[in-house]
């Protein structure tokens, strides 16, 4: 996380306040845009990113060197094509990729903030991106789009500034996070908390660093967004590089040695503190409960064309999920379409090379552009 | 089916609300957009047809219309079409209700198993009708709810709603259908297409 050099970044001077009380100023908001932004500013759109994602969607991440983590959707010719759109991400703040986060410089203490950051919310998130809008002097996005939290984040989008996006794609999301998802996300942060070297969260990201812990976090939500299938078809009983059972604890099995990788890598690229409070900013997700329970609400009047889709195997953020959101855009009469696809790639489809839904997703958009 | 589409599209009135209820690869949605400039979104059960749907700019919901019809309020729309698919419900009664409920009029077509061809067919061969209009076997056809055009007529006294228009469809040639020709009707139309109402409502 030392290579920052090449994040662009925004101020935000205007004071925004926060759910939880406080208010934050001259804070930076890191983003990163692909494709050009047209005469009439009418072609943008805001990519919102998931838990661990950030805003390098595509091409290679000039801080990781791996591709961006929606390379298969976003790209020249691709289902969010830059050949033709403007595609705008931004870090979420509380991240760690250059927007204002828990491993920034506490200007009072000179020292990290780690826990003395404010708990942040998707409201928050969401409020602090649509200054980008401003930026680049767009008054009206062409599309929001995100998968997970970054669906979430879409939702609240165009609930907030409904008059700022013609249409919006929530992928594989909720319009509340469940109980069975706030457990997982604690989990995840109980076993970074109980790392000795979190210690409450006054690490220092260049000493020692919750890596163990955060690398459990990280290996247990993996399982989540996988579907029990997928895992067998890739694994199965398969062993790793032996030929027997050792008897032991080593990772015996393939699936074990897949997950240790996947939690080694994760250490190194993200920061266990903007674990802690992003997945506290889905956890407090709640737009039923913003709009007094009804959820039509949050969409009443709205013009802008919603386009919700969901995969079989996603058990996280499952289909009925989805269609509460669709439910409550028809029972407003709000432009509605919705497709469930076919996929035994669980939550992670969206990110993957999942045919149907790149093409169907490509085609809402490119219709929806030229209407 | 053009024919079909000319004789909906003839029904509804320009710049009107409309759901294609099994709107198939929105053939019909593309017809009445084009033509009658109607606001229209449509609900399709198979996936790969709500792709295609999708890849036509259509605003097009994947759902089941036993179940997901509840979702609409009252008179969402101006009209609610059902073509062809009435036979294919468990519930054919239920859904007539919903589509009464969910639009202000619905537009209701049938393939009419009072055909001759088709009672020729389980006359003379003894065994169930296939012909070109329905060409699958007993055990695997989706169509468990076949009725007649005047099944159709005693269904809407059954279950209390206004027929406005009963138009029958013969050799590509359309007609109204009345009591006094209704026999004839029912034994010569390979579609019957009926515009309904709820009977309590003007």
């Amino acid at each position: 996380m030392d290579n920052l050099n090449n994040i662009k970044t925004i101020l935000i001077e205007k004071p925004l306040k926060l759910d939880c009380g406080k208010t934050i100023n001259n804070f930076p908001l890191a983003y990163e845009t692909y494709g050009s932004l047209n005469e009439k500013k009418d072609n943008a759109i805001l990519v919102c990113h998931a838990l661990t994602g950030d805003q390098f969607v595509t091409g290679i991440n000039p801080v990781t060197k791996k591709d961006g983590w929606w390379s298969y959707a976003v790209g020249p010719n691709k289902s969010i094509d830059t050949n033709k759109y403007f595609v705008i991400c931004a870090n979420v703040i509380g991240g760690c990729m250059g927007s204002f986060g828990p491993s920034h410089i506490n200007p009072e203490t000179q020292k990290i903030y780690g826990t003395d950051f404010p708990v942040i919310t998707i409201n928050d998130i969401v409020n602090a991106q649509v200054n980008l809008l401003d930026y680049f002097g767009i008054k009206k996005l062409f599309s929001v789009v995100g998968g997970s939290m970054g669906g979430m984040q879409v939702l609240q989008f165009v609930s907030n500034f409904p008059e700022k996006a013609k249409t919006a794609v929530p992928i594989a999301c909720t319009s509340s996070h469940s109980a069975q998802n706030i457990a997982f996300n604690e989990l995840g942060r109980q076993a970074i908390t109980a790392d000795h070297n979190w210690s409450d969260g006054k690490y220092s990201s260049n000493k020692t660093v919750p890596d163990k812990g955060l690398a459990v976090a990280r290996m247990a939500a993996h399982i989540t967004y996988l579907s029990k299938k997928g895992l067998q078809e890739k694994f199965g009983r398969k062993l790793q590089e032996r030929d027997a059972l050792k008897f032991g604890f080593d990772a015996d099995f393939q699936i074990e040695s897949y997950l240790r990788y996947q939690g080694s890598v994760f250490v190194d690229r993200f920061d266990a503190n903007s674990y802690l409070y992003i997945t506290r900013a889905m956890d407090y997700f709640d737009l039923v409960k913003q709009f007094d329970g009804n959820l039509s609400d949050a969409f009443k009047n709205s013009k802008v064309k919603f386009f919700v889709i969901s995969f079989t195997s996603d058990w996280l953020y499952p289909t009925q999920e989805n269609k509460d959101i669709v439910i409550a855009l028809n029972a407003v009469g709000a432009d509605v379409g919705f497709v469930e696809i076919d996929t035994d790639k669980g939550h992670d489809s969206f990110l993957l090379n999942v045919p149907d839904f790149l093409k169907t997703l490509k085609n809402f958009l490119d219709k929806s552009y030229i209407e | 089916m053009k024919t079909e589409y000319k004789i909906i599209s003839d029904i509804i009135d320009k710049n009107s609300r409309v759901l294609d209820v099994g709107c198939d690869d929105g053939a019909l949605m593309e017809y009445l957009k084009q033509n009658k400039d109607v606001d229209i979104r449509g609900i399709e059960i198979s996936k790969e047809k709500v792709q295609t749907c999708i890849s036509k700019g259509l605003t097009v919901l994947e759902g089941n219309a036993e179940l997901d019809l509840k979702q609409f309020p009252n008179k969402s729309f101006d009209y609610v079409v059902l073509g062809q698919t009435l036979q294919a419900f468990v519930n054919p009664e239920i859904v007539i209700k919903e589509l009464l409920r969910v639009g202000k009029k619905a537009i209701v077509t049938i393939p009419n198993f009072g055909h001759w061809k088709v009672r020729l067919n389980l006359l003379f061969k003894g065994t169930m009708p296939v012909t070109k209009a329905l060409p699958n076997e007993w055990y695997n056809t989706p169509n468990i709810h076949m009725c007649t055009i005047k099944d159709f007529f005693k269904f809407s006294e059954t279950i209390d709603f206004k027929i406005f228009k009963s138009l029958a469809l013969i050799n590509n040639n359309v007609s109204n259908i009345n009591n006094s020709n209704l026999l004839t009707k029912n034994l010569f139309s390979e579609l019957g297409i009926f515009l309904i109402e709820k009977s309590n409502e003007n």
